[in-house]
This record gives structure tokens, C-alpha cells and sequence, in this order.
């Protein structure tokens, strides 16, 4: 029997770069036990976005934010970086803020699951809880506020105005997606939240082949339970939406994410978040209208942080 | 009459009216007269059995009425419920 020596065994090189080197590249994960039922020739795939450090997508617009502040120096003098959140976004502001020494308050309605709430707590983010009712965009009013009354205080990162948020994904999104198809992309389908990852991986896209369709997604109406993702015809509109971008706007209903949830977790032991569900019945219902076609989509994040919602994972 | 606050996506049902007093003493009957009132929020609130949508949450003080008694959690005349939407965006 050969026996390996040590100079036959390849060692990955240590990473170098530290937590910011781990943002990114991620995997493209086929669907195929859920696409099974798909015309011979349809192949979807989705960004597992979980494998970045922070735990989301969101590490992309954060990291792309922070360091833009950081190098036109609005950050100097001990400023906190301000925004409002969801969850996600501050979680990565938080995790990288910790990691490059720039102190962190988010604008986050009340409501946000306690699994939210704990993760900002133990990054040593300051929270600034807003009222309930009035959602995400009262997070936004109450952050715009508090910039606008202490401008020696905060930098406002403005993840809904700030270019490096779609830019992050021209960057590394829209590349990644090309490399790991072999350029073989024909539909890329996102749900819609500052709407960063459409613009970003979209303008690349289109500028790599403009031949390539561009899906948006959105909930079917203004009371949802889509978390993370925006009814724009209903909501604050995000100063960085082009909206010439899409070439159609798919609806979702929550019941129909919800059950896409369960199924991914179940046939593909994919454990993803609600969003992510959402972006799977939208890439699925496109490709079942394709003869051929190689669909990407992406899968926001992880199923975790939504454990603490019972009706999410009881039902079937 | 306990009242029931509406949030903001939902107002463009409700006249505009943020809190609205309604009869119930229970937070199930308290729906029932809220869809009499405004049947327009019919198809945003419940599914087509009737049953509550199942990411409606419906508040009482700082507890989830599903983690008290459901529909049927007694309600007193002073009680505030809060109808919750979830959280959109980034």
C-alpha cells in the first residue's frame, strides 16, 4: 500500500486578509431535487450567501460601505456609523465595525425577532429601538432624524442612498455569478429590500450580456410577512433603485415563501431564511416558463435568526 | 371598547385612522367587528378559509397573542392591541 508523506498532502494556505477576505465567493448551489420537475435543459442555482462571516448578503454592502467611509474619512474623530436596519445590514456594520474600531448605532423597529436583537447586543452594537407599527421606513425616519440633529456624532451610512451598497455587488456579486457559471447565465432573479443586489449584480450583468433577464422580486401586496424584503409601491422608495433595471417584477405571497422555506429545508437541506424562500418560488415559477436557460438567484441567508417564529416551521 | 392600532401599510384601508376603537371581548371578536368595519383589509388579514394569515401578529402590551390564548385571549374594555407587520428592507 503507498503511503502519503507530508509533501504529498496539499495544505490550504492560511487565510490572509482576516475577516474581510472572507466576505464573498460564495457557493452556487444547484436546486435539483426541488427543480427536479423542470423542462429538460432549465437549470436554477442560487448564492448561498450564508457562508459569508456575518452570516448574510449583507456583508457585501457593509464591508463596501465602511470602507468607503472609511477612506474619505467620515468616520474620523471617533463618529459612530448611523443607519437603520432590519437585522442583517446591522449585523454585518456591527461585525465589521467591531473588527475595524469604528463604533456602531442602528435604528431598528422594536419588533425585530429577539435572535436579531441578542446577535446586535453581543457585537456591541448600540440599538435604538423604533416604534413597531411603523416598520422599516419608521427606522429610516428615526435614523434621518438623529443624523440630522447630531452631524458631529454620527456619519449616516444611508444603505438606501449610498452607491457603495449596489456597487458591492457590481464588484463581487455580478462577477462571481459569471466565473461560477461559465458565463452560461441567462436569468438572475432578487428580491427586492434597498433593492443593492438587483442594481449591482444587474448592471453587471446586462453590461457582461445584455441579452441576460433580469427579475425583481416583491411581496403581492403591502402586508406581508416577507421579512427583509419591500412592497415598493407602498414603501419608502430607495434612492438607489433604478427601475429600469427589471425586466419584469415577479409577486410572492407569503404563504407560498413560507412553504418554499420548509420544502428547502426538507429536500434539500438548504436552511434558509424567508427571503430566500421567496427568491426560490420566483426563480422556480420563471424557469418553469423556459425551454432552456440557466437561472441564478440568491439566497439572502441563513434560517436561524427566524427559528423563534413558530408558524414558520409547524405548518405541513 | 378595547382599540386596536393599525399599522401604517394597512391605513390606506382604515380612512387613515391609526387606532380604531372596536367591540370584542375577545381578540377574536375584535377581528370580526374590525373586518365588519373594513372589509377591504379582508384579504391582507385572513386567508379563504377565514382563518388569520399566519404572519398576522396581533399584540397585547409586550406579548404575542399567540403565546397567551390565541383568538381567544380575553380582552378588557381598556386593552390596546397592536397589529404588527413584519420588518422590510436591508
Amino acid at each position: 500500500m503507498d503511503m502519503l508523506t507530508v509533501s504529498d498532502i496539499q495544505v490550504a494556505a492560511p487565510a490572509i486578509g482576516g475577516l474581510q477576505a472572507a466576505v464573498g465567493n460564495t457557493p452556487l448551489l444547484p436546486l435539483e431535487r426541488i427543480g427536479a420537475d423542470l423542462p429538460a435543459g432549465v437549470q436554477v442555482f442560487a448564492k448561498a450567501e450564508w457562508f459569508n462571516p456575518g452570516g448574510s448578503i449583507k456583508d457585501r454592502p457593509a464591508l463596501s460601505i465602511l470602507r468607503a467611509a472609511l477612506a474619505e474619512g467620515a468616520l474620523a474623530g471617533g463618529k459612530r456609523l448611523l443607519d437603520s436596519t432590519s437585522g442583517n445590514m446591522g449585523i454585518s456594520y456591527a461585525t465589521f465595525g467591531a473588527a475595524l474600531g469604528v463604533p456602531v448605532t442602528l435604528a431598528l423597529p422594536a419588533i425585530a425577532s429577539p435572535e436579531r436583537i441578542s446577535i446586535l447586543r453581543a457585537l456591541g452594537a448600540e440599538l435604538i429601538l423604533t416604534d413597531p407599527l411603523e416598520g422599516s421606513d419608521g427606522a429610516i425616519l428615526v435614523a434621518r432624524r438623529l443624523a440630522a440633529e447630531h452631524p458631529e456624532r454620527y456619519y449616516y451610512a444611508r444603505q438606501y442612498e449610498n452607491p457603495a451598497n449596489w456597487q458591492a455587488h457590481y464588484l463581487t456579486t455580478g462577477p462571481e455569478i459569471v466565473q461560477q457559471t461559465g458565463g452560461c447565465v441567462t436569468h438572475f432573479v432578487a428580491g427586492l429590500g434597498t433593492t443593492g443586489t438587483l442594481t449591482g449584480v444587474g448592471r453587471y450583468l446586462k453590461a457582461y450580456n445584455p441579452h441576460i433577464q433580469l427579475a425583481a422580486v416583491q411581496p403581492d401586496g403591502p402586508f406581508h410577512g416577507l421579512e427583509g424584503l419591500k412592497h415598493l409601491p407602498t414603501a419608502l422608495k430607495p434612492g438607489i433603485f433604478d427601475e429600469t433595471i427589471p425586466d419584469r417584477t415577479l409577486e410572492v405571497s407569503t404563504e407560498e415563501a413560507y412553504a418554499m422555506v420548509r420544502r428547502l429545508a426538507r429536500q434539500e437541506g438548504l436552511f434558509v431564511g424567508i427571503s430566500a424562500g421567496a427568491a426560490a418560488v420566483a426563480a422556480l415559477k420563471l424557469a418553469q416558463e423556459l425551454e432552456s436557460g440557466l437561472v441564478v438567484t440568491v439566497f439572502p441567508d441563513a434560517g436561524y435568526k427566524y427559528l423563534s417564529d413558530k408558524d414558520l416551521w409547524q405548518a405541513d | 371598547m378595547p382599540t386596536l392600532r393599525v399599522p401604517t401599510p394597512l391605513r390606506a384601508y382604515t380612512a387613515g385612522q391609526s387606532e380604531l376603537a372596536l367591540q370584542g371581548q375577545t381578540v377574536a371578536e375584535l377581528m370580526d367587528d374590525l373586518l365588519l368595519q373594513y372589509p377591504a383589509l379582508k384579504p391582507h388579514l385572513v386567508n379563504d378559509q377565514g382563518s388569520l394569515r399566519p404572519f398576522v401578529n396581533l399584540f397585547l402590551g409586550e406579548e404575542n397573542v399567540k403565546d397567551l390564548q390565541g383568538l381567544q385571549t380575553p380582552l378588557k374594555t381598556d386593552d390596546r392591541v397592536l397589529l404588527i407587520p413584519s420588518i422590510a428592507g436591508g
